[in-house]
């Protein structure tokens, strides 16, 4: 495994008590797309880290593989100890059956379905009056709950992202991969879902690796940072501590400019 | 006008439409998503009666279903007469003839599909057919419709495939398109101008029930 991930390993002693090390993921990926060559290998045992790199680095195409929308050439993925993907044996979890929510930059909500129906898509096997209820909730908590009967069509940029992280969500995902989600949106638009979103997933542990190329938000929200540039992991920590220079280095230019 | 003729027209439509309904769902499907390098090869396949002349697809048709092929002799074991000259023949030499009318529109449909739409519903559910009939076939049913109206349409209209493979036998195999023709012969014009402006009417009707509803898809 890599340089990085070791380290990054021994800076984890302020971790949870107990001495136990919780480990919400565990990936090794290998693949080769176009021009990127994607080649990482990392643990998250902080329960929201920032992937942060500049546009082109792979942290989509990292995502993908997560989820599942994409089948690695070669890599190993595990969530809270189950095998998603393990090429070498052959393993492999559909996207659906991972309990992984996604949220894109672009909104994907089904264009023909109300926002009711967009929510309880994630939903079968519940019954009808469950899936009313979890509905309900999930539009609550991202204030939503007066656009239940709208359609997307009908929808702002926000209201859209809103809704997908609730359809994301309803089905109480063990992780949440976020895209790049509040692209467009202004700070306090942003704010006002990231913070019950937030707190919902801190209430059941559910870990979240949030895509960003913007260095404020990663600052923002004070969790671990990845690094990443051109398909490599460049450094995996604390935010002031692996952004320290690029930050500077920001700085600097901005003067300079 | 020939009253059976026109019974057997829209019959041997009706049925041929429904069959390639069937057919061009999960093939439309699959050659909008399918990942085969084979792929080019059933295009292009699926796309030769467009450019055939239906003498030739009828020709081919007539040979494979006779007593020279081993095929034409177990179908007509199995069936307990010949494919040719019979509905059944009719109906398959329909369905291969207005297969491209119908599969070329269900997989420009399924191409129109956002990427990441479909990526949202597998993300979401597990059940392939739930993602079908829920997400997909809601979002190709304008393609669905063009589809269905093409491929009735289409039969309808063919001569050359039904004339070579069915013999234009009275009641069995005679279409609206050869009895115009016989009519032609016979100098019935008056009939066959009946027979004709029926045609015309409702290929034109089928046609604007499509632009009809292309115009208000596309708000």
């Amino acid at each position: 495994m890599s340089k990085a991930m070791t380290l990054d390993k021994m800076d984890k002693r302020d971790g949870p008590a107990l001495g136990a090390t919780t480990e919400y993921l565990q990936a090794a990926v290998e693949h080769t797309l176009g021009n990127l060559s994607l080649r990482v290998a990392f643990v998250l045992s902080a329960p929201w880290t920032v992937l942060w790199g500049p546009s082109g680095a792979g942290k989509t195409s990292l995502l993908r593989v997560l989820g599942g929308l994409t089948r690695p050439e070669r890599g190993r993925v595990l969530l809270q100890g189950r095998t998603l993907l393990e090429t070498a044996s052959g393993a492999w979890v559909p996207p659906a059956e991972r309990a992984i929510g996604f949220v894109t930059q672009r909104p994907t909500l089904f264009p023909h379905m109300d926002v009711t129906a967009n929510v309880a898509f994630g939903l079968a096997g519940l019954s009808r009056g469950s899936i009313a209820q979890r509905v309900g909730q999930m539009l609550a908590l991202f204030h939503a709950a007066h656009l239940a009967r709208r359609s997307p069509g009908d929808l702002s940029g926000g209201e859209m992202q809103r809704v997908a992280l609730a359809r994301a969500l309803a089905p109480e995902p063990r992780m949440l991969l976020l895209d790049e989600p509040f692209t467009g949106l202004d700070a306090d638009l942003k704010l006002s879902i990231l913070e019950p979103l937030t707190a919902w997933l801190a209430q059941r542990n559910i870990p979240a690796l949030y895509v960003s190329h913007d260095i404020a938000e990663a600052f923002q929200t004070a969790p671990d940072v990845i690094v990443m540039d051109r398909g490599q992991i460049q450094a995996h920590g604390p935010a002031h501590v692996v952004l320290a220079s690029r930050r500077e280095q920001l700085l600097r230019q901005l003067g300079e400019g | 006008m020939d009253q059976q003729a026109i019974f057997l027209s829209f019959r041997l439509a009706g049925i041929t439409t429904l069959i390639l309904l069937g057919i061009s769902i999960p093939l439309g499907y699959w050659l909008a998503y399918g990942r085969a390098r084979w792929k080019p090869l059933v295009e292009a396949a699926v796309a030769l009666p467009l450019v055939l002349p239906p003498t030739v697809l009828g020709f081919y048709l007539l040979v494979l279903m006779g007593p020279r092929t081993a095929l034409g002799r177990t179908v007509s074991v199995v069936l307990g007469h010949p494919l040719a000259f019979s509905f059944a023949g009719l109906l398959t030499g329909s369905v291969i003839f207005s297969l491209p009318f119908a599969v070329q529109p269900m997989t420009s449909g399924f191409r129109s599909i956002d990427r990441e739409i479909l990526e949202a519903a597998q993300l979401l559910s597990a059940q392939p057919a739930r993602i079908l009939l829920r997400v997909l076939l809601p979002l190709v049913r304008p393609f669905l419709l063009t589809a269905a109206v093409l491929a009735f349409t289409h039969t309808v209209g063919e001569f050359g495939v039904v004339l070579m493979i069915g013999g234009g036998i009275p009641g069995v195999t005679k279409t609206l398109s050869i009895s115009i023709y016989d009519q032609v012969q016979d100098f019935a014009y008056a009939q066959a101008n009946h027979t004709a402006l029926l045609l015309l009417g409702v290929s034109f009707l089928a046609l604007l029930v499509i632009y009809g509803r292309g115009s208000r898809a596309h708000v």
